[in-house]
């Protein structure tokens, strides 16, 4: 119930912080409307490195504490985090299109480290989905997800150095947020589309673990019928054999 | 002290067992030399047939090459293990799991750098590029580029080797994450064979330090789940 409650209070505030990017906010001097574009995308990267730093997390908590519902948490970011980075990397290929005239910028090394991220984690997904048993799945799922984390800023770094040509970070920068670049009613508009972004994650975050939390129930019944199958034909066949 | 020299002896012991395999049965070498020759080959019916084209491209092709190649190398090397039930009997013994890790790793370098140093020559032969001249930074990025090769591809080979689909698995696991080594080594490559103008080159070959123990040190402190599952 409270899960359905701040479903509904993420659908809202997306709604809103959606509304207000689109219609209230003016459009940027230099890229017109398509700059409203930044406001969602530019909160699906933030999420999506949110969510690998989870599944980076927990895939250290399992392999600690060998509990499944760590690895459970840990699925939930992987998936997530796919989700947000193709969002983010669609976004930012409508994005480069009217302003920088092509869907893929080579020398963006932001661009490029994301495309590499989503191949990182969809290897990770499909990695899970090759492995049966639940605990090996969680072991190699928790080393594969740890080392992409560990690989993600070397990759980062080494594209920078191979060729730079991004905006800077709006907000990261501290100088930037001391005396910001953009108006305030665009860092305001990108705030509040980063917190409406969040409370929507938090809300899949929740009902994609509860999802796997059921798989997983799921598996182990049909795990416990087949050993009771073998168990019953086990019995069958020695009382025939005390028959005889 | 002594512990840290066990564990180096145990890793030599393991890197030698792996050594004498491959001499005698040369499951990895071999195969792998003339499947790298083959991409060669086919890179240069690609781009060519322009001479001054496949050169500017030679650094790139290189390490394509030598990664294809290398991914193959490692999974051979670990399917060696398996066949048998010999990492089962490997992870029985009592030694610190990092030593496996290293040993594994040490062979698999060892496989990696005749690799590397046969493409490096035939991509000199056959794309007209003038290695001797810069024969010391290229032997340099030859070698952190197998290590890295070698630390990576030792333990995602252990995650995959086991698994149904492991000739897709592997590379599509490794691929992404040998990316900055990727770039590291061709951008190392171009630039120790234009003479490094920009002086760069050692800033791309501590890239590679880098990127190779990172990895070293993630390999060694996950390789231990690995046998245990």
């Amino acid at each position: 119930m409270k899960t359905r409650i701040l479903g509904f209070a993420a659908l809202a505030a997306v709604v809103v912080a959606t509304v207000v990017g689109l219609l209230v906010v003016p459009a940027d001097l230099n890229q017109g409307d398509a700059q409203r574009i930044m406001y969602p995308h530019v909160a699906s990267a933030w999420l999506a490195y949110l969510s690998f730093g989870v599944t980076a997390l927990f895939g250290i908590l399992w392999l600690w504490k060998r509990d499944l519902r760590y690895d459970a948490v840990a699925l939930a970011g992987a998936e997530i985090g796919v989700m947000f980075t193709a969002f983010a990397i669609w976004g930012g290929m409508m994005w480069g299109r009217p302003v920088w005239g092509v869907f893929w910028q080579w020398e963006d090394p932001r661009l490029t480290t994301t495309a590499l991220l989503l191949a990182l984690y969809v290897g990770y997904l499909l990695l899970r989905r090759l492995t049966d048993d639940p605990e090996r799945r969680a072991t190699r799922a928790a080393i594969v997800g740890v080392v992409a984390a560990v690989d993600i800023p070397i990759v980062h770094f080494s594209v920078e150095w191979w060729r730079g040509l991004h905006q800077t970070a709006t907000i990261a920068s501290p100088e930037r947020a001391l005396d910001p670049a953009a108006p305030m009613v665009f860092v305001g508009t990108l705030l509040g589309m980063l917190g409406a972004f969040t409370v929507a994650w938090l809300y899949l975050m929740i009902r994609r673990y509860q999802l796997a939390r059921a798989e997983l129930a799921r598996e182990e019944e049909a795990r416990l019928g087949r050993l009771r199958a073998v168990q019953v034909a086990g019995l069958s066949s020695s009382s025939q054999e005390t028959a005889r | 002290m002594t512990a840290l020299r066990a564990e180096a002896r145990v890793a030599l012991a393991i890197a030698r067992k792996d050594a004498v395999a491959e001499l005698r049965g040369r499951h990895a070498t071999v195969s792998t030399l003339f499947f790298a020759a083959i991409v060669l080959l086919l890179f240069g019916f690609a781009l060519g047939p322009d001479a001054a084209r496949l050169a500017a491209a030679a650094p790139g092709l290189l390490w394509l090459a030598v990664v294809f190649a290398g991914i193959l190398a490692v999974n051979r090397l670990h399917l060696l293990e398996t066949d048998d039930g010999a990492l089962e009997q490997l992870a029985m013994y009592p030694v610190a799991r990092r030593a496996i890790y290293a040993g594994k790793a040490l062979g698999g370098f060892a496989v990696m750098l005749v690799l590397g140093l046969v493409v490096l020559g035939a991509v000199g032969v056959l794309f007209a590029v003038d290695i001797g001249s810069a024969w010391l930074p290229l032997l340099a990025t030859v070698v952190l580029g197998a290590l890295g090769i070698a630390a990576v591809g030792t333990f995602y080979a252990g995650v995959t080797v086991r698994l149904r689909a492991r000739e897709v698995m592997l590379p599509l696991l490794m691929l992404p994450i040998l990316t900055p080594l990727l770039l590291g080594a061709v951008k190392a490559t171009s630039a120790a064979l234009a003479g490094d103008p920009f002086g760069e080159l050692a800033a791309w070959l501590q890239l590679l330090i880098a990127f190779d123990l990172i990895m070293l040190v993630a390999g060694a402190a996950t390789y231990g789940f690995l046998l245990e599952d």
